[in-house]
């Protein structure tokens, strides 16, 4: 009954999260709101675990908060430098010089 | 009984800071804010809702498992909302100030 209750109530955020990210004004706020999403889908995760009494899935959980985090960083790399491939000190070399 | 009490309390109410930070990145007028009210509620709502779970498991291998998730969650939320301020300012986005509310509608 508990965990059913924090599962809704979790759903509810996710719902919320789901729609800044497709309302979202600027990229930024859609990423934040997917980190948001992510780390509501770990919490999920675990109270799902215990929903269904089997709490090997805690498991996932554990892998899933560490692909949001890093799924995360790698999207912000993307957006603020348009590649993959060019570390950070050099995009800013080019705006210095650009100023 | 307490155990089931406490656990309830730490449920519901993880549950409703969640919501309220819902809430808040839909109410709040600019992307910092937004990100203060996901900041927060990241933090405090995991943090409540793990340990709910955890006083149901006892101490066993599953509440070492709630711990490490915990752990993660700890340090990688404020690191990615560092991140996602960062690249915000970096990415030309400003905070929204009452001086020039006027120049610069939301």
């Amino acid at each position: 009954m508990m965990f059913t209750a924090a599962a809704l109530a979790i759903l509810i955020t996710m719902g919320l999260a789901l729609l800044r990210a497709l309302l979202g004004p600027t990229i930024y706020d859609r990423i934040l709101a997917i980190n948001m999403f992510g780390t509501k889908t770990v919490l999920l995760i675990a109270v799902f675990a215990f929903l269904s009494g089997r709490t090997d899935i805690l498991d996932i959980a554990l892998v899933y908060a560490l692909i949001n985090f890093i799924g995360v960083v790698a999207v912000l790399k993307l957006v603020e430098q348009g590649n993959f491939y060019t570390s950070g000190e050099e995009v800013e070399q080019e705006v210095k010089a650009e100023e | 009984m307490i155990i089931e009490l406490l656990s309830w309390i730490a449920l519901v109410s993880g549950g409703l800071l969640g919501i309220i930070g819902g809430i808040g990145i839909h109410r709040f007028p600019d992307f910092f804010t937004r990100l203060h009210a996901a900041g927060i509620t990241d933090t405090l709502c995991a943090a409540l809702i793990l340990v709910g779970l955890g006083l149901q498991s006892g101490i066993s291998l599953v509440s070492f498992k709630l711990a490490l998730v915990f752990i993660f969650l700890w340090f990688t939320s404020p690191t990615a909302s560092h991140a996602l301020a960062n690249a915000a300012l970096h990415g030309g986005l400003r905070p929204q100030l009452d001086e020039n509310k006027d120049a610069s509608p939301s």
